[in-house]
């Protein structure tokens, strides 16, 4: 007879192993955690997309034990330039640039190419002695003091809580017959790799084009991942275009900073869109991650977001459990819903103004937005606070992102 | 805020042996339910139960040494919650790795507690009875008595058999309700007219304890205070935190002395 009943977290990607690595850590052995996802099947992970780890998210993983393994991959932010431009201009207005470092020695945020923070967070997770199922939750049956949860494979597991962690079209959300509501964006993200001619310094830079961002964000060596906003029709003709003639649009809005450029990959494009779930707690069920909320990319957040809730769920299960409370219960998921909720509300709210803000070409809000940009650039104090939220470091920071263990 | 000692409004059936029906295990599961509802009638006693939770397992880790991080802090301590209700710190402490003894002279109390237990499975020695009718032989390293001495008759009497089945080396943990003008203005006036957190009639004012008259009578079963603090309530917030403010609810940890 075990004291407290396991946890079982459908989805293996970022937010469900490293809630499975916190814990981990702060539960001990006693309490078994499981990550059900058959993509954990594929490793090493081939995921082609990089992500910002803004500095809140660094300590977060190096509480965990992962960064070390993924620090020797991951490129610094040391700078980061904001310009205001359409796509006809010959030069690029630098309205807001950002010294790249919250803390002596610590950089606002570090890029890393997903597969390495994957595999190191699974290898971890295993060391840890996180049980790592490749099969997926199947189905799950919540009771006032338990959750039977059935996965692919067959097996059911008696567990205290259910975490879904499956991604922005959860399955395990939509089971629970918890809604979202949101909007699309007629917008969609390309991604792609690309290799230049000149180092990049560690510079980051975000090109506010009319049709979206540009963001050019430095990888290790002479690399860059963009992130390319345009109307989703645009961005499903630039995709599909010949390696010539979409090298072409890539020169367009690349710049000329970097040199010749290159792209190393294939061109892919994501539809964007903003949603937040109406509840993040059922019975025994806690949503995190894109299973909770999906934002537009515009400031960098989603991971970041993620992150938190892993945070803040990982803080209030332990607590509970070194009380000897039973933390599946509604009363603890409570205090998950309100520490995370109202956040998510207004990152959602922030990063649609920003988005409107500046995916358009009106001249009267390009006038606005840069002299607002301009007063945020010399007037230090605000500019700090905006770079501190940013890095995850604004509001009621929970112990593992101020890098606190648990 | 304080604990009816067989909330909610359910008539006690007294300490009887008599055999279940199904019409009254129906009963004792509603009653189960409702104690066990953190969102429902006892969701005052669920917003204040982990600052009790955590001052006890920190005053118990403490005296026996033990890391209060750990899930199996209280491992191998032999506990007893009198006027256990259904459990709301039994389950918790037992899970921590206690052996805990849970009394209540509610027969009803009891049964919802059993009921709770087996569906946490969780192993705890439930029993229909008063610290006054157990076994005197029976020793403890942790007594608790959470909001009781309040509705007792004797509390000099009540908490001389308390200390008496406190091993040497023991603690015991007494929360209660200070007496005075804004005790019954938060406790009475409050927490059972305003707020309705308690039915009306749940406490006499005049059987609150001062911190005082607590430790004289501690005092004179050979218990010295060793801790105390008080709880305070933020409407704001909606939030109960520790407070040197012993005015309205407040606990107490005494110690046994050391058998020489």
């Amino acid at each position: 007879m075990t004291a407290q009943r396991g946890i079982v977290i459908g989805g293996g990607a970022f937010a469900g192993l490293a809630l499975a690595l916190a814990l981990r850590q702060g539960l001990g052995p006693d309490v078994p955690v499981i990550v059900a996802d058959p993509a954990l099947s594929l490793r090493p992970s081939r995921d082609p997309r990089a992500t910002a780890i803004v500095a809140a998210c660094r300590r977060l993983f190096d509480t965990l034990g992962v960064w070390q393994a993924v620090a020797p991959l991951a490129q610094p932010i040391l700078d980061m330039v904001v310009t205001d431009s359409a796509l006809e201009d010959a030069t690029r207005p630098v309205f807001l640039t950002f010294a790249g470092q919250i803390e002596p020695g610590e950089p606002f945020a570090h890029m890393v190419e997903n597969r390495h923070l994957i595999d190191a967070l699974a290898e971890r997770a295993e060391a840890a002695g996180v049980e790592l199922r490749a099969t997926a939750v199947v189905s799950y049956e919540s009771r006032l003091e338990a959750t039977s949860v059935t996965l692919g494979d067959g097996s059911v597991i008696d567990a205290a809580l259910l975490v879904a962690a499956d991604g922005a079209r959860s399955k395990l959300r939509e089971r629970a017959g918890i809604a979202t509501y949101g909007w699309d964006y007629d917008q969609a993200g390309i991604v792609v790799t690309v290799e230049h001619e000149r180092d990049h310094k560690g510079c980051a830079e975000e090109h506010f084009l009319p049709a979206g961002p540009f963001a050019i964000l430095p990888l290790t060596g002479k690399r860059s991942s963009l992130v390319w906003t345009e109307s989703r029709a645009e961005a499903a003709r630039i995709v599909a275009l010949s390696d010539a003639e979409f090298h072409r649009e890539l020169e367009q809005r690349f710049g000329l900073r970097l040199g010749e450029v290159k792209a190393l990959d294939k061109p892919k494009s994501f539809p964007l869109g903003y949603f937040v779930a109406q509840s993040f707690i059922g019975q025994r069920l806690a949503l995190i991650g894109d299973a909770a909320h999906v934002i537009h990319p515009i400031a960098g957040q989603g991971l970041n977001m993620g992150l938190k809730d892993v945070a803040a769920l990982a803080e209030v299960i332990v607590d509970a459990a070194r009380l000897g409370i039973d933390f599946g219960q509604a009363d603890v998921l409570e205090r998950y819903q309100v520490w995370r909720r109202f956040d998510t509300m207004a990152m959602g709210v922030a990063t649609n103004s920003l988005n409107l803000l500046f995916s358009n070409k009106s001249t009267l809000l390009r006038s606005v937005r840069d002299i607002g940009l301009g007063v945020v650039d010399r007037l230090p104090p605000l500019k700090e606070l905006f770079i501190r939220q940013a890095a995850g470091l604004g509001g009621e920071v929970p112990r593992l992102l101020k890098g606190e263990a648990l | 805020m304080s604990m009816q000692s067989d909330s909610p409004n359910v008539s006690s059936a007294n300490a009887s042996s008599a055999t279940v029906d199904p019409a009254e295990i129906a009963k004792f599961s509603k009653l189960s339910a409702q104690w066990w509802d953190p969102t429902g009638k006892m969701a005052p006693l669920h917003k204040i139960n982990p600052l009790r939770l955590s001052f006890i397992r920190d005053a118990a880790c403490r005296k026996f040494e033990r890391n209060a991080k750990s899930l199996n802090c209280l491992s191998g301590l032999r506990m007893i919650d009198i006027g256990c209700g259904a459990g709301l710190l039994c389950e918790p402490f037992t899970r921590l790795g206690a052996q805990v003894i849970g009394v209540d002279p509610s027969a009803t109390n009891i049964a919802a507690a059993k009921l709770h237990a087996e569906k946490s499975q969780l192993l705890i020695d439930y029993r229909c009875t008063t610290v006054e009718q157990m076994d005197p032989r029976e020793r403890f390293d942790i007594v608790l008595a959470m909001e009781v001495i309040e509705h007792v008759t004797d509390v000099g009497a009540f908490l001389a058999r308390c200390a008496a089945i406190t091993k040497p080396g023991g603690l015991m943990v007494v929360a209660t309700l200070n007496r005075n003008w804004k005790s019954f203005a938060l406790a009475i006036v409050g927490a059972e007219y305003v707020m309705r957190w308690l039915p009306r009639g749940t406490h006499q004012w005049d059987k609150f304890v001062t911190p005082d008259e607590l430790t004289k009578h501690l005092h004179n079963s050979k218990l010295a205070v060793t801790e105390q603090a008080g709880l305070v309530y933020n409407p704001l917030a909606d939030k109960w935190s520790l407070s040197a403010d012993m005015d309205v609810n407040y606990m107490v940890v005494a110690e046994t002395a050391v058998a020489s």
